[in-house]
């Protein structure tokens, strides 16, 4: 290997670090477009999943204008605030406001059955990172119709099993108030009684997930308490 | 390295640039480089594959570039070169995959990134490209990251099938109904560290056909 003047090593990184920026800006931006689509799609899957229509990356677009009938969002007095669009709310930027400025989305859809469902987003923390998900309720506003969660990058075959049917299922027909007070869903350790209303069982070694999934359905839900009570009205 | 120009592309040199990391030069087995990604990505083998040809167009990609600026690359700053070349072509490779292969890409997550960090990429630029030209740089990188690409998707073959009882995705014990007679899928290989297991298993069996591996004493 020769040896080079300082000089030139100066001039060779300037030149290699803005080559390098350049190709990387171009690739970013060419393939963005493409990946926001999957992101958008991922999100209707998601939607349409937590109501039980099974839907592929082909035809989620199509089902989800199927099923989804109609989507606004609410602040925590349960006034429809116009002119937000439901569908690109980040709740995990909405989480950092103030209660009162906080943007609640309301998806309607409707089933199969003919059953008008409310799917509502919920977000929040697992043990390495983010933890979200989608609650469809049934028209009584308390009886929980399908689930779907998702992480970014719980402990695959531990607190990652949240996003497995056999988890979620759980979850359909428990019920969110106890004669009319709010109590969400507990996740409980050591086998939760299949006939309760109010409970269903934990991962095994992933009970910090699990403590931060109840946490999640609790804290996200509870903001919808007062426009659930003017609906039922 | 004066090297005859009318050499031909595959001659038996070159070959050897091409197979040699497949059988007993193996990064894994062998060298028992890049052993961390062999575990994370190897419960299921679509994850491996790609994993696989990202590592290989990388390496490949990578190997080229640095074998034909070796003679431009200031000697003081060679390892930082080395991993910016890296550097970028990882985060190429991971924005195509979140264009292209999007639910693939969410379950590499982190891997994808984590290649920067693997042992064989470094090593095989700072002990190959940077003394030969691209032509055999570009077969040595093919020829590493399929060694590589070859014992994960071995390790992910039989990780899937003994613990999720599939093989690419498809259900072959639950077509062949062995669950009817009791049988159930193995839920520790799925645990990474079976994945280690199951390279030392490799491990031994390549070493007692290749005695020549053996080190002695």
């Amino acid at each position: 290997m020769k040896d080079f003047s300082n000089k030139y090593i100066m001039v060779f990184s300037v030149v290699m670090v803005v080559s390098v920026a350049i190709l990387l800006s171009l690739t970013a931006l060419l393939l963005q477009p493409r990946q926001e689509k999957n992101v958008e799609v991922e999100k209707k899957m998601n939607i349409l999943s937590s109501m039980n229509v099974t839907s592929a990356k082909a035809d989620a677009e199509k089902l989800y204008d199927k099923y989804i009938k109609e989507s606004y969002v609410i602040n925590t007095e349960g006034t429809v605030i116009e002119g937000v669009d439901a569908f690109t709310v980040s709740l995990r930027a909405e989480q950092k406001k103030p209660l009162a400025e906080q943007y609640l989305p309301v998806f309607i859809a409707v089933a199969d059955q003919g059953d008008t469902l409310h799917i509502l987003p919920v977000e929040g923390k697992g043990l390495w990172g983010p933890i979200w998900g989608y609650v469809a309720l049934k028209p009584d506003l308390e009886t929980i119709a399908g689930v779907t969660f998702d992480h970014k990058g719980e402990t695959p075959g531990l607190g990652a099993e949240i996003n497995t049917t056999g988890f979620e299922s759980q979850f359909l027909g428990k019920t969110l108030y106890d004669n009319g007070s709010f109590v969400s869903v507990q996740v409980v350790k050591g086998g939760a009684d299949k006939a309760d209303p109010h409970k269903v069982d934990a991962i095994s070694g992933g009970t910090i997930t699990s403590k931060g999934l109840e946490a999640m359905m609790h804290d996200c839900l509870v903001k919808y308490d007062k426009y659930f009570k003017e609906e039922r009205r | 390295m004066e090297q005859n120009e009318k050499e031909p592309l595959l001659s038996a040199k070159n070959i050897k640039l091409l197979r040699n990391p497949l059988g007993q030069d193996n990064p894994i087995t062998v060298q028992v480089l890049g052993i961390c990604s062999a575990l994370a990505v190897t419960v299921k083998m679509k994850p491996a594959i790609v994993m696989t040809i990202s590592v290989m167009v990388v390496l490949a990609v990578s190997n080229v570039v640095i074998a034909a600026l070796r003679e431009k690359i200031p000697g003081r700053i060679r390892i930082i070169v080395q991993l910016v070349v890296i550097a970028t072509m990882v985060i190429i490779v991971d924005q195509f995959l979140k264009a292209f292969a999007f639910d693939v890409s969410k379950q590499l997550s982190v891997f994808v990134g984590l290649i920067i960090t693997n042992c064989i990429l470094m090593g095989r630029l700072e002990a190959f490209a940077m003394a030969n030209k691209p032509w055999p740089s570009f077969l040595d990188g093919l020829g590493n990251a399929g060694g590589y690409g070859l014992i994960l998707i071995i390790v992910s073959f039989f990780r899937e099938f003994l613990g999720s009882g599939s093989i690419m995705g498809f259900p072959v014990m639950e077509k062949l109904g062995v669950y009817n007679f009791g049988y159930e899928d193995n839920g520790m290989m799925i645990l990474p560290p079976m994945a280690l297991i199951t390279v030392g298993l490799i491990i031994w069996v390549q070493r007692s056909r290749n005695k020549s591996l053996i080190e002695t004493k």
